[in-house]
């Protein structure tokens, strides 16, 4: 997987490592941005009210 | 398919297998370093530009007014109109939890609205600030600003100060709580008397317990003591250190 990465990217190898870079970071920033907010309140980690069911 | 092309493809299919584990676990760890860190870091910006826009539209008494202290009124308190949903209409400060302790409180306790984006929120159909009954308030203990992580601190007969954009409106801690998640009663105009009448205007907090976990809920309750206007000047129950801090921003 991410082997086959390496081998796609272009240029020699310190430019690859700066593309991945690039691309973990942006990996992250999608994470922070959308997937953590979208799934957090779906999951029971994190309940302060008091409700007839929970 | 010769032997060692077979045994390439399996060495091929463990590796893909691995590195999916290792990036899963990556991932987990990520979403830990996002809930215990980041939703505070962006949380208490939101909750600090919410205060200060409201802060902002109705301003605290003019530094020049002497003296500072507003009398303690004990006539009905000022009704402030049932907000709508998910709209900021008063903010917290809570002397034991520091000079700088100031949060939104916002209606409605969704947590996508309310409570993971602008602070505490206020259990819809509960009393307003001051009025017979409960107000009733929700509010993360750890993530997302937390702002009643510091709960178990408070002591009977501390200071609760609800500021709308008119009052003041000050309670007093009575007595602290943890019962189950399924514990209505608690935000019952009543506290813990679900079909009584209710002939005081009380205050109560809930949040999570024990800390990272939400197997229970910690409940504070406190009770009505008097209100001040804002044009007279600070509530003594805020105490000299967050009126002299106000005084300076003002």
């Amino acid at each position: 997987m991410y082997g086959w990465l390496w081998r796609h990217l272009p240029g020699p190898a310190a430019v690859r490592v700066l593309q991945l870079g690039v691309l973990g970071l942006a990996a992250v920033a999608a994470c922070f941005l959308w997937l953590f907010p979208a799934i957090a309140p779906s999951l029971p980690f994190n309940q302060q009210t008091v409700e007839e069911t929970t | 398919m010769s032997a060692e092309r077979r045994r390439s493809v399996a060495f091929g299919v463990v590796g893909v297998v691995g590195e999916l584990m290792i990036t899963t676990g990556v991932l987990l760890a990520l979403f830990v370093v996002w809930q215990l860190w980041w939703t505070d870091v962006e949380a208490e910006a939101v909750h600090a530009r919410i205060v200060a826009d409201f802060e902002h539209a109705a301003p605290a008494p003019a530094p020049d007014i002497a003296p500072d202290i507003a009398p303690a009124q004990q006539g009905p308190p000022p009704a402030i109109a049932v907000p709508g949903d998910a709209t900021t209409f008063a903010l917290l400060r809570v002397p034991r939890w520091g000079e700088d302790y100031v949060v939104p409180i916002s209606e409605g306790v969704g947590r996508k609205t309310v409570l993971d984006v602008k602070g505490i929120g206020h259990y819809p159909g509960t009393a307003m600030p001051g009025q017979i009954g409960n107000f009733a308030l929700a509010g993360h203990r750890q993530t997302y600003g937390r702002p009643f992580f510091r709960a178990p601190e408070l002591q009977p007969g501390d200071a609760l100060v609800v500021e709308s954009d008119a009052a003041w409106y000050v309670y007093r801690v009575t007595e602290s709580l943890i019962v189950s998640p399924r514990a209505v009663e608690v935000i019952a105009p009543v506290p813990g008397q679900p079909a009584a009448q209710p002939t005081e205007a009380m205050i109560t907090l809930t949040t999570c317990h024990p800390l990272y976990t939400t197997r229970q809920r910690y409940v504070v309750h406190g009770v009505y003591e008097s209100w001040s206007a804002k044009a007279d000047g600070y509530p003594e129950a805020l105490g000299s250190e967050i009126i002299a801090r106000l005084e300076k921003e003002a």
